[in-house]
C-alpha cells in the first residue's frame, strides 16, 4: 500500500516516526507552514522556519525513504500579530521555490478583519504563482466559519478545484464539495475526525476531490492516521482501487496542480532521494 | 604542506554539455533569462530560484548537475564585481533552498570575491546537510578557508562520512595538525570498538611523525592495510 500524507507536522515528528511511516507505506508527505504551540513575535522566526521546511525537514525524510514538499504562508492566528504580518511581504520569495507546492494553511481562527486581510492577500498569491491553496478550517464556529472561508474562496476568483478546505465534519463536508473545492479531513486520535466517521463520509460522498491526513503535529496526534483509516476502508468493504484514490492518486491529483511534485513512483528503499546521492552512493548523517 | 600537487583545477561552467543536456525550451529559457540579468540585476532573484524547474536537475559531470550549471550560468551574467556581487551573492544563498545553496556554493571559484563570500561557506559548514557540506568544501574554500577552520571541515567530513576524495584539496591542504587530529579520531574510534574510515589512512600516513607518536594500537591500525596494498 502506498500513502501520501497531504497534512502533516514533520518538524514535531522523530525519526521513529518517519520510521513507522515508511513501514506502514507513506512514501509522500506535505508539511504546511503553521503555528507552533508557542507563538512567534518576528517575522524572521517565520523565515528560519519556512527554511527549515524547504532545507532540513526534507533532507531528515529522504534518509526514511519519504519525500517531502511543503506549502508555505502566514498562518491565521498569527497574522492578527502585527509583529508577525510582514511576513506577508517576503512570502513571494518563498512561494518561488521547487519544493512548494501549495500556499497555506491559510484561513480562518477567529475570523477577525486581520485575518480576512490575511486571507483574502494570500489567495491572491496562490492566484500569481499558479498555487493550490490549503486552507485551515477554524475550531470554533466551524460551521460559520466554512460557509465565510467559501464566500471569500469564491471573491477571490481562484479556481475552486485548487483549492482545499481541511479539518472539515459531518457538518461542513456538503457545502465543500458542492463548491467545487477538495475537502480535507484531519484523522485524530480524539478531536476533529475519527476512523469509523470518515468511512460514514466516504460511504456518504464518495472518494472524488477527497483528501485524509493525519495532520500530526506537536498535540496528541498520530502520524499512522493514514494508514490506520486506509485499513478501516478495507475492513468496510473498499476495494485497493479506492483506497489508492483517496491514499495515494488524488493526493498527488491536487498538489500536482502547481507542477511541482515530481514524485519517484514508490521508492522502496530509504535514501533514494536523488538530492541526497552522488554517483550511486547513498550520503548519510554519521552517527557519530 | 607535505604534498607538492598544485590545487585540483577549479572547474568552468560546462556549456557545450549543459547546452546538450537541455531542450530547446530550456535552452531559450536559460539565454533569455542570462540576458536579462544582465540588462537588469535584480531580476536574479525570482529566475534563479526557477532554474531547477525550467532546465531539469540530471547529473551533468562529476563537478555539476543540470540546475547548478544552469544557475552558475545566470551567476556567471551579474554584471557585478566586488562587495555588490558578494551581498547579491549572500542574499540568494540566505534565501536559498539547499538546491539554490548547493548552486551558489559551487560557483563561488568562478565569481571575482576575493574572501568576499567566506560567511557563506562558513553558514553551509555549520549546518549538518552533507550535501552542502560537501559543496561548500570546493575549490573556493581550498584557496580561502583558514588553516583551523579546514581542519574542522575536513573532521566534519569524516564525521558525517563525506568521503574524502570527494572533498576539493585535501591531500593539498593536509597538514601536521589536521593528521594528528585525524589519529586522535582513530584512537577514539578504536577504544570505542567502532571501525576507523579507510579513507583517513593516506592524509595521517603522509605524516610519518604522527603516527610513530601514537599509541602502538592506533599505529597499527593506521599502517595495517598498508602492508596488504604492498
Amino acid at each position: 500500500m502506498r500513502i501520501f500524507d497531504p497534512h502533516i507536522h514533520m518538524t514535531s515528528r522523530t525519526t521513529d516516526d518517519y520510521e513507522a511511516m515508511h513501514a506502514a507505506g507513506v512514501r509522500a508527505v506535505v508539511e504546511p507552514a503553521f503555528w507552533l504551540g508557542q507563538p512567534r513575535t518576528s517575522p524572521e522566526s517565520f523565515y528560519d522556519y519556512f527554511d527549515a521546511l524547504l532545507g532540513w525537514e526534507p533532507y531528515r525524510a529522504a534518509q526514511f525513504g519519504i519525500q517531502h514538499y511543503c506549502t508555505i504562508a502566514l498562518n491565521p492566528k498569527e497574522a492578527n500579530d502585527p509583529r508577525c504580518t510582514p511576513v506577508l511581504d517576503e512570502l513571494d520569495r518563498y512561494l518561488a521555490k521547487d519544493r512548494v507546492v501549495a500556499v497555506g494553511e491559510i484561513g480562518y481562527d477567529s475570523m477577525t478583519p486581520e485575518e480576512d486581510e490575511a486571507l483574502a492577500r494570500q489567495l491572491q498569491l496562490a492566484v500569481e504563482h499558479g498555487l493550490p491553496a490549503l486552507v485551515h478550517t477554524p475550531h470554533r464556529d466551524k460551521t460559520a466559519g466554512t460557509r465565510r472561508t467559501l464566500d471569500v474562496v469564491r471573491e477571490s476568483g481562484i479556481a475552486p478545484e485548487l483549492v482545499v478546505l481541511d479539518h472539515l465534519n459531518e457538518l461542513t463536508v456538503g457545502m465543500v464539495l458542492d463548491s467545487g473545492c477538495w475537502a480535507g479531513f484531519s484523522v485524530y486520535p480524539k478531536t476533529k475526525m475519527s476512523e469509523d466517521r470518515m468511512i460514514e463520509i466516504l460511504k456518504e460522498f464518495g472518494t472524488a476531490r477527497v483528501l485524509v491526513n493525519s495532520a500530526a503535529d506537536w498535540g496528541r496526534s498520530d502520524p499512522l492516521k493514514t494508514r490506520r483509516t486506509a485499513d478501516a476502508m478495507l475492513a468496510a468493504g473498499f476495494d485497493d482501487d479506492r483506497v489508492d484514490t483517496v491514499m495515494w492518486r488524488n493526493p498527488v491529483a491536487f498538489y500536482g496542480q502547481s507542477g511541482r511534485l515530481e514524485l519517484d513512483p514508490c521508492p522502496d528503499e530509504p535514501g533514494r532521494d536523488e538530492d541526497a546521492t552522488f554517483q550511486g552512493n547513498s550520503i548519510r548523517r554519521g552517527g557519530a | 604542506m607535505s604534498v607538492a600537487d598544485p590545487f585540483p583545477p577549479t572547474p568552468a561552467v560546462p556549456h557545450t554539455a549543459l547546452r546538450a543536456a537541455l531542450d530547446t525550451a530550456a535552452r531559450v529559457w536559460l539565454d533569455e533569462a542570462a540576458a536579462t540579468i544582465t540588462a537588469e540585476p535584480a531580476a536574479i532573484r525570482r529566475l534563479f530560484p526557477a532554474a531547477r524547474r525550467r532546465c531539469g536537475r540530471a547529473r551533468l559531470t562529476e563537478h555539476w548537475t543540470v540546475d547548478e550549471a544552469a544557475r552558475a550560468v545566470l551567476l556567471t551574467a551579474l554584471p557585478r564585481t566586488g562587495p555588490a556581487l558578494a551581498d547579491e551573492v549572500t542574499l540568494l544563498h540566505r534565501h536559498g533552498d539547499p538546491a539554490e545553496q548547493r548552486a551558489v556554493l559551487r560557483t563561488l571559484p568562478l565569481l571575482d570575491l576575493g574572501e568576499l563570500a567566506l560567511p557563506v561557506v562558513r553558514d553551509a559548514l555549520r549546518g549538518n546537510d552533507t550535501t552542502l557540506i560537501e559543496a561548500a568544501l570546493g575549490p573556493y574554500a581550498t584557496a580561502h578557508l583558514p588553516d583551523a577552520e579546514y581542519r574542522q571541515a575536513v573532521l566534519k567530513c569524516v564525521f558525517y562520512e563525506i568521503p574524502l576524495d570527494r572533498v576539493h584539496g585535501v591531500h593539498t591542504r593536509a597538514d601536521r595538525e589536521l593528521a594528528r587530529m585525524l589519529a586522535a579520531f582513530a584512537q577514539e574510534r578504536i577504544a570505542a570498538g567502532r571501525d576507523v574510515p579507510q579513507d583517513i589512512r593516506p592524509v595521517v600516513r603522509a605524516f610519518p611523525d604522527v603516527i610513530s607518536e601514537a599509541p602502538a594500537a592506533v599505529e597499527k591500525q593506521l599502517k595495517s592495510d598498508l602492508k596488504e596494498q604492498i
